[in-house]
């Protein structure tokens, strides 16, 4: 089984970008491969806690939670990134990490695939 | 000993997006990657300007001046004082109608070495071509 680098850089809300990645985590997952997750820049709004789940956003906190679970999966947002937009560590969803930037390219180093997802 | 090649690949406007900084800034974390590899192991960082990306190399930004915030120019002079590989695609800037005197080549001023190069796109197409990971931005 292989490994597959992630890094996304768009907002959870605003385009269907991250929706499309976490959905390909999963199906990566359910193939038994693992998955490394980036977001950096307006990315690490993905990894904010208590997000309310409307209709007409995109909701993607259970989705995460569900692959967490599966031991396969970690998620690890870009710190200067996420202070820099007012989001702290007491507000990062449970089984987020927080790291600089050399963790996604000592993660793309080690990974069969990357995929970079730019931002807007 | 296994050195990896990761190219970015900049094509973002300047400040319209943060999408430039954040190429730099990913390809400067490049010097400290090392604390989570392996002996022997490290990554090569080239970054290569592309399209409306060679905008982001004009000398003089103020964005400091403006908004208070550091302008891509200091970043990709950083890139220079570490040594990192940074080419500019030829037939953009001639596009452009922009001239290699004002494009940022050096990082003289802060005591860097290494300079930008102004290359054809055929030679930024053979650095992706044997990079193991592309990332644009």
């Amino acid at each position: 089984m292989g490994k597959l680098t992630l890094g996304v850089f768009s907002s959870l809300v605003g385009s269907l970008s991250m929706d499309f990645a976490v959905k390909l985590s999963e199906a990566a997952v359910k193939k038994g491969h693992k998955v490394d997750f980036w977001v950096s820049g307006n990315g690490t709004m993905l990894s904010k806690k208590a997000q309310r789940a409307f209709k007409d956003y995109s909701a993607l906190e259970k989705k995460l939670q569900e692959l967490f679970a599966t031991g396969n999966f970690q998620a690890t947002a870009c710190e200067a990134c996420a202070e820099a937009r007012g989001y702290r560590k007491e507000d990062t969803m449970e089984g987020w990490q927080r790291h600089s930037m050399d963790w996604y390219l000592a993660s793309c180093f080690s990974a069969d695939k990357v995929l970079h997802i730019g931002g807007d | 000993m296994a050195i990896k090649k990761f190219a970015f690949v900049v094509k973002s406007l300047p400040y319209k997006t943060e999408a430039s900084r954040l190429a730099l800034t990913h390809a400067i974390a490049s010097q400290t990657v090392e604390i989570y590899l392996e002996d022997g192991e490290n990554v090569e960082p080239v970054v290569a300007f592309i399209g409306d990306g060679v905008l982001n190399c004009l000398k003089n930004q103020k964005s400091m001046n403006t908004y208070g915030v550091t302008s891509n120019e200091q970043h990709l002079k950083n890139s220079l004082l570490l040594d990192l590989r940074v080419l500019i695609c030829k037939e953009d800037i001639d596009k452009f109608g922009i001239s290699e005197d004002a494009l940022i080549m050096d990082a003289e001023d802060i005591g860097g070495e290494t300079r930008a190069r102004v290359v054809p796109f055929s030679e930024i197409m053979q650095e992706m071509d044997s990079a193991s990971h592309l990332l644009f931005f």
